[in-house]
């Protein structure tokens, strides 16, 4: 059930060309006015603003790919997947495939990053496994708020007011241990960061999980 | 014996206002607690400590209102929680008004709380983990009132907003209680720093702090029992002149 609700995501995606390449652009145009408004030709920015600038790039692409999983959707749309899916599996696949396209904008925004404004990591491998958790929190907290807030009058703007409490515990975790990757620290500093980053989204996972059925009910 | 079935009797029977009242003998315990507290947290000895000084009272204020303020959120989420068991208006309007007393609280525990950090760290606001932490969980609760505001039907915008209630809350739990304990915080009992225990080394402070906890926390269910009976009256009205 979940693979086929995944295929059907992945179809409609595909099939909506516009969106994705819409996506592509936010976060090109983005990171381009990251760098014209430092004019990084001349002068040099300092690591830490590096990963606030990163940070906070991610998180509104994020915020916006993520919102469109419900509020895209056409009217009608839901009473049909209601009938044919239970609740459950809705939200795990919707889960799954935002944490599979949140990551590759991440990774995207990463390169971007990199051809524009350097690199100042000085351990990229643990950087990118904490890509890997950080987009799984973000599509784990996001995915149940996009559809809160698809239900609500203005979503678009109910959607980043709701999401903001909610993922800074996952970007506070996030960018000390990018600090940390910035630094070089020993690995065995971050560990206790990224198991915490873990249980927090394991925890909005859980709580996506159960609380889901309450709101597609209706 | 019992009355007949009026219809006035069944309005009346309905509104039943003691059963969502503080009981008296609370009320009293709650005066006299928060009495106490003022009269003795202001008056009694305190410990002598480099720097703390007579800011070490703010721990009858600002801490008990913190307790407080978790405890309101508490009550908030559990309504939330027997609301999606088996929804009721009343359980909604318990959620909400617990939850707006609570906001109440986390401000003034926020602002006592400045107070105390202009004098012992230098400035008001120090960007402190312990002091943001604060800051976005009362965002949290600031946004779960714009949701509420911005959906129309009565039934779904109860629901939509448990359900982002209970989620929030959980949310908030690594925001206020693991976060500010693994970064390096100056604020008492985390990040290393010694808690009250440790500053309170004859106990003397004890004996006012808790009474002060029971104080604040019984003044904010006090409030929100106060605000609940408000609304359930203004929906009587509400039901009243529609027939």
């Amino acid at each position: 059930m979940i693979l086929t609700l995944l295929k059907k995501e992945f179809t409609l995606e595909l099939r909506r060309k516009s969106v994705i390449s819409g996506l592509g652009l936010y976060l090109f145009s983005t990171a381009f006015i990251c760098y014209l408004t430092f004019s990084l030709k001349q002068n040099q920015i300092t690591p830490l603003v590096w990963s606030a600038l990163f940070w906070i790039t991610i998180l509104f692409t994020v915020i916006n790919t993520i919102a469109k999983s419900f509020i895209g959707e056409k009217k009608g749309q839901d009473i049909y997947y209601y009938s044919i899916a239970n609740p459950e599996m809705i939200i795990l696949s919707k889960i799954i495939y935002n944490f599979l396209l949140t990551l590759i904008l991440s990774f995207a925004g990463f390169l971007l990053f990199i051809i524009l404004l350097k690199n100042p990591l000085a351990d990229t491998g643990q950087f990118a496994i904490l890509l890997v958790l950080g987009s799984m929190g973000f599509a784990a907290s996001l995915t149940l708020l996009s559809g809160i807030a698809a239900k609500a009058n203005n979503s678009n703007i109910l959607m980043a007011v709701l999401s903001f409490p909610i993922v800074i515990s996952i970007l506070l975790v996030a960018i000390k241990v990018t600090k940390n990757c910035i630094d070089g620290l020993d690995r065995s500093v971050s560990y206790n960061d990224m198991i915490t980053l873990l249980a927090i989204n394991c925890l909005i996972a859980a709580t996506s999980y159960l609380l889901f059925p309450y709101i597609w009910r209706n | 014996m019992r009355l007949p079935h009026t219809s006035s009797s069944r309005i009346f029977g309905e509104i039943n206002l003691a059963h969502h009242a503080l009981k008296l003998w609370l009320k009293i315990t709650t005066i006299i607690l928060l009495a106490y507290t003022i009269v003795a947290g202001l008056l009694f000895d305190v410990p002598r400590l480099n720097i703390v000084n007579e800011t070490i009272r703010a721990l009858y204020f600002h801490v008990p209102m913190w307790f407080g303020m978790v405890v309101l959120f508490c009550v908030s989420t559990v309504y939330s929680i027997q609301y999606l068991r088996n929804p009721s208006i009343q359980k909604d309007i318990n959620s909400v008004e617990f939850a707006n007393t609570g906001l109440l609280l986390g401000l003034l525990g926020i602002f006592t709380g400045m107070v105390w950090a202009n004098y012992t760290w230098g400035s008001p606001w120090h960007g402190d983990p312990k002091q943001n932490g604060a800051a976005i969980s009362l965002l949290v609760y600031l946004a779960y009132f714009v949701l509420r505001g911005s959906v129309d039907n009565e039934e779904q915008r109860a629901r939509l907003s448990a359900v982002y209630n209970i989620f929030a809350f959980a949310a908030m739990i690594p925001l206020i209680f693991i976060i500010p304990r693994m970064t390096s915080s100056m604020h008492p009992g985390s990040g290393g720093n010694p808690g009250f225990n440790m500053y309170d080394l004859d106990s003397n402070m004890r004996m006012v702090f808790y009474p002060a906890v029971a104080g604040w926390i019984l003044l904010g269910i006090w409030i929100a029992t106060l605000r609940i009976r408000i609304r359930n009256i203004d929906e009587k009205l509400i039901d009243l002149e529609n027939e």
